[in-house]
């Protein structure tokens, strides 16, 4: 999997086997290979393979924010799957925003990519620029944007009411909650895959292009057959890349709806925040953390696995 | 006569220009598009400027009875706002350097010192990319604590600097950059340190740039961590600053969106000084461009 990824998005040369290196004056070559090393794996150890080891540990104690943890076992994960309904309730939440945002996500944003190339020069460049800049702002405040966007009363509802629609409760009825939830971040996020997308675009070789429409294929058979096969390692690639960040998905329901109405936008990791620092329960919030974890290697391993059959690596 | 001259006048421009009915739609159209995307943003500005009780009178107006200038006024004290704007900018930008400083000195010692282990290390180190760093917010937590540094600027830098991301794209670029020069110079005399930084780092300024800029912005964004670490408002972010306002005056729409737009405004900015790197860098090896 690892290995995969390191290949994956790149198009320099996988690593050649290099010979011992020399230092021209005999001394031994370890020593500066530690002090080049050296902050980057101190870092690394510090604040990633010590915490991550360190939420295992957590997660089997009842682990309050003050005062003096008691170890628990397995209870936080009992818990977790048989006792608490709102896990299962985030878990199912935070599964459907996935697909609803990576399907919905992905599709946009390579058509939208692909329409740029077309309109090419810059066109492309000032609306590349223009659907980046929510990603770049704040969320809370998007958030807080769409809030009012959104209102009851507010100016989305009061354009349907002039089409003689009455607007439904966005953010306070359930459905409707989860589909703002998406909209507000598919408005957010798009613009970095359609960056990301358009740059595999426009490396695609124009006489590759121009070939196929002299053979007489037009637009969307151009996508079909060309495009789309050659532009497979980054659409792989920004496919992991949206997974994941959908499944971290917190400040959009913490700002937009809160998680509401009642539970219906609940997402894991904002249920992992509100367990650990508003009711006080580290323990139980690490064992989430864990799931979270689980989780998303699961699926990302899962999609390295499906990857041969769509993704062609060979130009 | 007329029509002649017209139709001579005509005729040669469409071919010339290339303006052909279908592109004039295209164009037409993807302002429709983008349009509609800046609209939450120019709503924000409009409402900015009303009075916050015609904000939901007004309709799809975008103009309320007159221009309530002093919202942005009431923004602007109502939480230190310069001080905060400082406090997010020293973080992504010294945040931004950490990354980038360690990912060149990891990238160089794992394309160019032969060590036991270097391929399982830098595996297990890569790995991590896919990591959520939500998983980690706890043990980090408790860390911060242990170490009195909750409410802290190192508290809101250190733990992720040390991502891989940055390593791996400076990494496949090191990777291609063929080590004569180095040895070339090691040989004159030149430091290993002094080759690096006076004949590698030059040569990467690409991809460097690139990590900055990433780094940057993810610091600049960040919401979670900082809604945790940070306590007052002397200490927080653009994003916990305005977190901190909603949440005092949350329906005060009028200086809330005020505060919005004071806080799209820098970032807006940032987009567009830095859209060369944005635009180029990902084309660069890094994100799958081929």
């Amino acid at each position: 999997m690892t290995a995969a990824l390191d290949h994956a998005p790149a198009s320099a040369p996988a690593a050649p086997a290099r010979r011992p290196q020399r230092t021209g004056r005999g001394r031994p070559a370890r020593w500066p290979a530690v002090l080049y090393l050296g902050p980057g794996m101190l870092g690394f150890a510090v604040f990633i393979v010590v915490p991550l080891a360190a939420s295992l540990v957590i997660s089997v104690f009842d682990w309050p924010l003050l005062g003096s943890p008691r170890f628990v076992g397995l209870e936080n994960y009992r818990y977790m799957l048989a006792g608490d309904p709102a896990f299962w309730r985030s878990l199912l939440n935070t599964l459907i925003f996935a697909v609803l945002y990576t399907a919905v996500n992905l599709a946009v944003a390579l058509g939208l990519s692909y329409w740029l190339m077309n309109l090419g020069g810059r066109w492309a460049a000032f609306f590349r620029v223009l659907f980046f800049i929510p990603v770049v702002t704040p969320m809370i405040g998007n958030a807080l944007v769409f809030r009012l966007l959104l209102d009851d009363d507010g100016v989305v509802n009061a354009l349907l009411a002039h089409l003689g629609i009455t607007g439904p409760q966005w953010l306070n009825t359930a459905g409707w909650a989860m589909i703002s939830l998406v909209m507000m971040s598919l408005w957010q996020g798009m613009g970095y895959n359609i960056i990301v997308l358009g740059a595999g675009i426009s490396g695609i070789s124009p006489t590759v292009l121009e070939a196929s429409r002299i053979d007489g294929a037009g637009p969307v058979n151009r996508f079909v057959r060309v495009v789309f096969p050659m532009l497979s390692p980054t659409i792989f690639f920004c496919t992991i890349m949206t997974v994941i960040g959908a499944f971290k998905v917190f400040a959009q329901p913490y700002a937009l709806t809160e998680g509401g109405p009642g539970n219906a936008t609940n997402t894991l990791v904002l249920h992992l925040y509100r367990n650990g620092f508003s009711f006080d329960r580290l323990g139980y919030a690490s064992a989430l953390a864990w799931a979270l974890f689980v989780i998303v290697m699961l699926i990302t391993a899962v999609q390295f696995s499906q990857q041969k059959r769509w993704v062609s690596y060979d130009s | 006569m007329t029509a002649d001259v017209t139709a001579r006048r005509a005729a040669p421009a469409p071919r010339r220009r290339g303006i052909r009915p279908g592109r004039l739609i295209s164009r037409i159209l993807i302002c429709v598009v983008g349009l509609a995307f800046a609209f939450p943003f120019l709503w924000m500005l409009a409402t900015s400027l009303k009075p916050t009780d015609e904000v939901f009178a007004t309709g799809t107006s975008p103009l309320g009875s007159r221009l309530e200038w002093s919202n942005y006024l009431t923004a602007w004290t109502a939480i230190p706002f310069a001080r905060i704007l400082v406090n997010s900018f020293l973080i992504a930008l010294v945040g931004a350097a950490i990354t980038v400083t360690v990912s060149v000195l990891s990238a160089y010692a794992f394309t160019r010192f032969a060590f036991r282990g270097r391929a399982t290390l830098f595996g297990a180190f890569l790995a991590t990319m896919v990591l959520p760093q939500e998983v980690l917010i706890i043990p980090l937590y408790l860390m911060m604590q242990e170490l009195g540094l909750v409410n802290s600027y190192p508290a809101l830098i250190l733990p992720f600097a040390f991502g891989a991301f940055g390593t791996f794209l400076i990494r496949q670029f090191l990777l291609s950059l063929p080590a004569d020069y180095e040895e070339a110079a090691t040989i004159d005399g030149a430091g290993r340190l002094r080759t690096l930084v006076s004949i590698i780092v030059p040569l990467l300024r690409a991809p460097i740039s690139v990590v900055f800029v990433f780094a940057f912005i993810e610091y600049w964004a960040s919401f979670l961590w900082p809604l945790i670490i940070v306590n007052d408002s002397w200490m927080a972010t653009v994003p916990i600053g305005l977190q901190m306002f909603s949440g005092e005056r949350g329906t005060d729409w009028g200086p809330l969106m005020a505060a919005v737009t004071l806080v799209v405004l820098p970032s807006l900015l940032i987009v567009v000084l830095l859209q060369k790197q944005l635009q180029q860098g990902v084309s660069m090896g890094g994100f799958g461009g081929r």
